[in-house]
């Protein structure tokens, strides 16, 4: 059963990751490193900070590629196990909109608060930031379960409850100092979103097929 | 009797194993998503840069 559960989940989030490191190599990346040049001018004014790259070329690509590829295995993986603990039957139809439902959590929700941003953005204190955005995240997915699967009114109205609550805590927005132009940073935020999006719906849709095929096989060898 | 009896631990055998390898795979890919996209290690940091800001992780 573990080791069907793991094999899904990395042939799942190997697939999808490599897709989605594909799209960001269109989308995100030269965008990225269209701010570093301004980020860069800012440096050289200051003549503060190093402001070279650790990763450049192929290896840099290399590099954002597997960091991509271990979320979506991490994606997949996550979406099979809440999927199995609440009972549901794995499809891939069914574990895209899981997907959906997480990207609501960790994409939606969260960039209310923390708008995804270029290198050269203005930043505030980052534990406090990534404490947030983990615990909006877990509150926004407990929230949507309870919505959408509570049996009672007080457990729906507890769903909405923790849909709502994390943005009464939003973390200090900075100074607006920004290196970036606004409109390289408007196309990063939309960029951003929309490939965590296919991050997380394409891992899912995959890991259900993958388990569903794999069961198929585990049944008919019985 | 016997035999629902064994049907119905069988079940329960098999709800706990679900719920064990359901609870495997969940830390490993919480494992794996704090790795990539929240380790504070400055050389992870590097490698995962434009993966992070593209998956809108806090970075930085």
């Amino acid at each position: 059963m573990i080791a069907r559960l793991l094999a899904a989940g990395l042939v799942a989030g190997v697939v999808a990751g490599l897709a989605v490191a594909a799209l960001q190599h269109v989308t995100t990346t030269p965008l990225i490193l269209a701010a570093e040049v301004y980020e860069a001018a800012q440096h050289a004014r200051d003549a503060a900070e190093q402001s070279a790259p650790a990763f450049e070329g192929l290896r840099r690509t290399a590099a954002t590629s597997v960091a991509t590829v271990a979320v979506c295995i991490g994606y997949a993986l996550i979406l099979l196990a809440g999927m199995l603990a609440s009972g549901d039957a794995i499809g891939p139809r069914r574990a895209a909109l899981w997907g959906a439902c997480a990207f609501a959590a960790t994409g939606l929700a969260t960039s209310l608060g923390l708008a995804p941003q270029l290198p050269g953005a203005a930043e505030t204190d980052l534990v406090g930031r990534q404490l947030w955005w983990f615990a909006t995240a877990v509150s926004t997915a407990s929230g949507l379960y309870a919505l959408l699967r509570g049996d009672s009114v007080v457990a729906r109205a507890l769903g909405v409850a923790m849909l709502v609550a994390p943005h009464f805590f939003w973390p200090t927005p900075a100074a607006p100092e920004s290196t970036v132009p606004a409109e390289l940073a408007a196309r990063f935020a939309a960029a951003s979103l929309a490939v965590q999006a296919t991050c997380w719906v394409l891992a899912g849709a995959l890991a259900g097929l993958v388990w569903r095929l794999s069961s198929r096989d585990e049944t008919e060898a019985a | 009797m016997t035999t629902n009896t064994a049907a119905v631990r069988s079940l329960a055998t098999s709800r706990a194993e679900v719920l064990k390898a359901a609870f495997v795979a969940f830390v490993l890919g919480v494992g794996l998503v704090y790795g990539a996209g929240f380790a504070n290690s400055q050389s992870v940091h590097d490698a995962a840069h434009d993966s992070r800001h593209a998956l809108s992780f806090p970075c930085h």
